[in-house]
């Protein structure tokens, strides 16, 4: 009997290996790109709600919304999906008025980046309210800023007007220190909070002086 | 040394396994990134340990019926693959599920990728059994998991945010530890449970020790 | 500060975010290299040095990746990269520095599942960083980690002479040091303001 013992099995040529791993990878490319297929319609729909809830939280008369790219060139309306390119965006009321403009914004707070989205009035030259989009504040004391009544009584109308030849603002708006409020164009600190609190008057300031002069210039464009 | 090449049958124990005595996490110290970055309240938790499971249990199953196609040289890199895809498939059906979860759980749900929990039953398990006990087991690892991060997630947010599942419990009274919830508070309850762990078995070797020598006596 | 500053990025990705202590990236060599101050120090240079690697390559693909929208495929694109890359850097020191291969050596494979790694390479494309940043941030990173390592053994080479109780499991013990290390860092949010 010529049995032969059986022997470890040699190891596979490279083709194989090769050829294994690129089955391994077209197939789960596949699966991927199927999974991303099916659910693109889902994530875009939860992306434009959250817009829009941020949206009408900072303009509350405001019952539409429009996608705006604002910047030195001027203003270019998109489409209702482009969110993520957009960095402006415009609220109505029920007749179509424009109540509103919602502008994202950020600066450093105290553990990192603070982001929030603010809505300015352009006829009223009002801050009318901010939310906070994203930020890892300590819980208990920095996340107040959106919950103390104290500090969001500075929003009822937060002034930003222009100075007179629209260049920037008249007023650079500021946080000060809890209990010092003296003008319409200052934020009164959450004590215990303030470096949060200052960290939403950076934004706000850097953001207005930048973009509040370009609004004006193109404001009769926002129409519908 | 039981030979590998001769599959477990399957029975209870190939499921709980992965529940008690091989818990990914307090018996065998694996997966503690995700295990303490996500579990500042339940909800989280419940839904990283979820995700974790889905992975385990696919990858799982195709790991163990591609067995024979794949070659040794190149089983890793073959694994790391599959089970990447099933994240990403995991990551995007959250994100169409619920985007505030997403946000919640941030790039941590990618990061189930080096979860060494998967790529440790894919190599250990799944590779050398039949799929119906591959999928069981992973399924016992994935509960297993899931119920370590719900022990730490449930205790962090009762102290740290004076709630449960989003509910509050104690009233406005209440005055929450908040240090629980953020990173630290993490660190010391996952100590605090790995000590009970180990009080539980030093009881148990000294009660066995007492039960031998009165047998002895 | 700007919160786009290079500085910044650093900063933050070094102490006030701290990958291990506050991100919890990177635990298992945290909990497991942690033993000696000299193994720790190598450790880290060697994730240093993996972290600049694969942050470079990560922002390479990223930028493919976008150009021809297969964005759905960056995380299996990232790992296999990261992966390779990390094979790559080991043989290349192995040949032409035998003398930092035999410091970095047995580490290099320990990284290349490190979560440390891909999470660094997640985020920087979850912020949008240009490429100095990625490059400040992966520096920041990897010094991060590096002080973390180096802090926890010195605490565990002191407590080798200590008396805990024995129910006190290493872990148990290497954790709760953890948590005083994270608490102390805490003390160093707002930094640069």
């Amino acid at each position: 009997m010529t049995e032969t013992a059986p022997v470890p099995t040699a190891s596979p040529s490279s083709l194989r290996l090769i050829a294994t791993l690129a089955g391994i990878a077209i197939m789960s490319g596949l699966l991927v790109a199927l999974a991303a297929e099916f659910t693109r319609e889902p994530i875009l729909k939860n992306r434009r709600e959250a817009l829009e809830k941020a949206v009408f939280t900072v303009l509350p008369e405001a019952t539409a919304r429009k996608n705006f790219l604002l910047n030195e060139s001027g203003l270019t309306p998109l489409g209702d999906d482009a969110i993520s390119e957009a960095n402006c965006y415009a609220g109505y009321n029920e007749s179509g008025e424009l109540v509103g403009v919602a502008i994202e914004a950020s600066a450093r707070g105290y553990q990192d980046v603070v982001k929030i989205l603010y809505g300015y009035n352009p006829h009223t030259n009002c801050i009318l309210g901010f939310t906070v989009l994203q930020s890892s504040e300590t819980p208990g004391l920095g996340d107040r800023v959106e919950t103390d009544p104290d500090f969001l009584a500075n929003f009822a109308c937060l002034e930003a007007t222009l100075n007179e030849a629209g260049t920037d603002l008249k007023n650079q708006i500021v946080t000060v220190k809890n209990g010092t409020k003296k003008h319409p164009w200052q934020i009164d600190a959450i004590s215990g909070a303030t470096v949060t609190s200052t960290a939403i008057g950076t934004a706000l300031q850097k953001s207005t002086t930048k973009l509040l002069p370009l609004i004006h210039k193109v404001e009769p464009e926002f129409a519908q | 040394m039981k030979d590998p090449r001769i599959p477990d049958p399957l029975s209870w124990s190939v499921f709980t396994q992965g529940i008690w005595r091989d818990n990914p996490v307090f018996v065998m110290l694996l997966g503690l990134c995700p295990l303490l970055a996500v579990t500042n309240t339940a909800m989280n938790a419940l839904a990283m340990g979820l995700a974790t499971t889905f992975v385990l249990v696919c990858s799982g199953t195709l790991v163990s019926l591609l067995q024979r196609v794949i070659p040794k040289q190149v089983r890793i890199a073959a694994y790391i693959i599959i089970i990447a895809t099933f994240v990403t498939i995991v990551d995007y059906a959250i994100q169409a599920i619920s985007l505030d979860l997403h946000k919640a759980l941030g790039a941590f749900i990618q990061l189930i990728v080096v979860n060494c929990v998967i790529l440790g039953r894919a190599e250990a398990y799944a590779s050398k059994n039949p799929v119906v006990n591959a999928i069981v087991n992973a399924f016992g690892m994935g509960v297993g998991f899931t119920l370590a991060l719900l022990s730490l997630g449930i205790v962090r947010e009762i102290i740290g945010s004076g709630s449960l599942f989003g509910i509050d419990l104690f009233g406005a009274q209440f005055q929450p530890w908040a240090v629980f919830v953020l990173p630290p508070g993490g660190f010391f309850v996952l100590a605090f449970w790995l000590f009970v762990f180990s009080l539980m078995r030093k009881r148990k070797e000294t009660r066995a020790k007492q039960e031998e020598v009165a047998r002895a006596a | 500060m700007q919160p786009d500053s290079l500085t910044f990025i650093f900063l933050n990705a070094f102490v006030i975010n701290n990958f291990v202590l506050a991100m919890f990236l990177g635990l298992c060599p945290f909990l497991g290299v942690s033993g000696k101050i000299k193994t720790a120090a190598n450790m880290g240079l060697a994730v240093v040095f993996v972290m600049l690697v694969s942050s470079s390559s990560a922002y390479g693909i990223n930028l493919l990746l976008a150009k021809f929208k297969l964005e759905f495929l960056r995380l299996i694109c990232y790992i296999a990269v990261i992966a390779s890359a990390v094979q790559l850097v080991e043989m290349a020191i192995k040949k032409f520095s035998p003398a930092l291969f035999r410091a970095l050596g047995i580490f290099l494979p320990l990284i290349t599942t490190n979560c440390a790694i891909l999470g660094l390479a997640l985020f920087q494309t979850n912020r949008e960083y240009n490429f100095p940043q990625s490059l400040a941030f992966s520096v920041g990173a990897g010094a991060g980690f590096t002080l973390a390592l180096v802090l926890m053994a010195g605490l565990r080479e002191k407590l080798e002479l200590a008396d805990v109780p024995d129910v006190v499991t290493s872990a148990a013990l290497a954790l709760t040091l953890g948590g005083l290390l994270s608490l102390a860092f805490m003390g160093f949010a707002g930094l640069g303001g």
